[in-house]
């Protein structure tokens, strides 16, 4: 292709990467790939399992699983600088203070709520 | 800690420093961490931007479950998991092709951006299909100040008369959507008497259904932003490959895009289960 240009000025190999870029091997891409759509099969499937509330728990760990499997190979965080997962994993922990925060603020005042429904009917 | 401490090496390498080389770097491998740290932390604030978001959800399907099990029936869950694989795919070819970027393959580089843009295309162009569904049937909050905001047609709501004979499902063209939900009622137990009667209360349960499509439209609708942000950003890469910029030891914004990419990806892999799938 019409590469030419550049790569007259291209430095060599070696002192363009010292080691941050890890080239991920194509067999782990397609088998990463395949096992995503094997789960989103297994998604799809355990929705039709009546599991009672454990349900949408299993829906989320197998989103999480497959959200992993992204993160660390086609995001290549399993081969790259701890920085960039501690910046992830950063914005993880606030996310689940975020939402852990709001649901048991949520909680605890159902019984209230549910008791000044119980006063304002008839 | 770097080679370019002394002067006389520092002087050195500016001679022989590749022209994408910023000067306020010293090493192309600086240039590429930099760059990646930067976009790891843009990413950090979409993280954050949405979990906004699942906290609407979260808090209020803690506090209305039922609204919850009852809306995502009006959600086509075969679209939704073949757009979960179209995305999917997008992810591995978007891989795919930094690896590509990674060992100077331009064809290889070349091929895999576009079927990627392909893929983002086919999610879009199902998401339309799901959206223009949900118009047809009166699910989209404000919908009527919309139509009038936006000078588009929003089909009326067919009032029926006490025993006049109802259409199945709501509008001629897209039955599809009453079937669906006939046959889960059925399966639940509802004991349909009368089709007039079912057609009215399926229109009361749309009516009630408001805060539900409310959170389904605002994160599939913000996911599709960045969608088409994505499919931009993956256009200029196209563009820069066919001209030539990228080589084996540059090929920074192919990774960047990349990243940006497969996060779009990430939360639509929590988006499915927790809007289509629900138990």
């Amino acid at each position: 292709m019409q590469t030419a240009p550049v790569d007259e000025h291209a430095v060599p190999a070696d002192a363009a990467h010292a080691g941050s870029a890890h080239v991920v091997p194509f067999g782990v891409l397609l088998g990463v790939f395949v096992a995503l759509l094997a789960l989103t099969y297994l998604t799809v499937a355990a929705r039709y399992v009546d599991l009672g509330s454990l349900n949408i728990w299993i829906a989320l760990g197998i989103a999480t699983i497959k959200g992993a499997l992204v993160v660390l190979y086609f995001m290549h965080l399993r081969y790259d600088s701890p920085f960039n997962s501690i910046v992830f994993l950063t914005a993880l922990a606030f996310m689940l203070l975020f939402l852990g925060i709001t649901i048991l603020d949520t909680i605890q005042y159902a019984p209230d709520i549910e008791e000044m429904r119980l006063m304002q009917s008839p | 800690m770097t080679a370019h401490a002394t002067h006389t090496s520092d002087h050195a390498d500016h001679a022989e420093h590749p022209p994408w080389l910023a000067h306020h770097f010293d090493t192309p491998d600086q240039q590429f961490s930099s760059a990646k740290l930067g976009m790891w932390v843009f990413l950090l604030t979409e993280i954050l931007f949405f979990s906004g978001l699942f906290c609407a959800y979260a808090v209020y399907r803690r506090n209305h479950p039922e609204l919850f099990v009852d809306g995502h029936h009006f959600l086509n869950t075969i679209l939704g998991a073949i757009n979960t694989a179209v995305l999917l795919l997008s992810s591995f070819t978007m891989a795919w092709g930094v690896r590509c970027a990674q060992l100077g393959k331009t064809r290889g580089l070349m091929n895999c951006l576009i079927v990627t843009l392909v893929c983002a295309g086919v999610f879009l162009g199902i998401k339309y299909a799901e959206y223009r569904v949900k118009w047809e049937h009166h699910m989209v909050p404000g919908q009527a100040r919309i139509a009038a905001l936006l000078g588009l047609e929003s089909p009326v709501l067919h009032e029926l008369a006490p025993g006049e004979p109802a259409p199945r499902g709501f509008h001629p063209d897209h039955e599809y959507m009453g079937e669906k939900l006939r046959h889960a009622d059925e399966e639940a137990g509802v004991r349909i008497l009368s089709e007039t009667l079912y057609q009215t209360q399926l229109q009361e349960r749309i009516k009630r259904l408001g805060t539900f499509f409310g959170i389904y439209f605002s994160l599939t609708g913000l996911h599709a932003v960045h969608v088409i942000c994505g499919i931009i950003a993956i256009t200029w890469l196209l563009v820069r490959t066919v001209k030539g910029h990228f080589s084996a030891a540059h090929y920074n914004a192919v990774d960047c895009v990349g990243l940006y990419w497969h996060l779009v990806d990430l939360i639509w892999i929590y988006l499915f289960p927790l809007l289509y799938l629900i138990h």
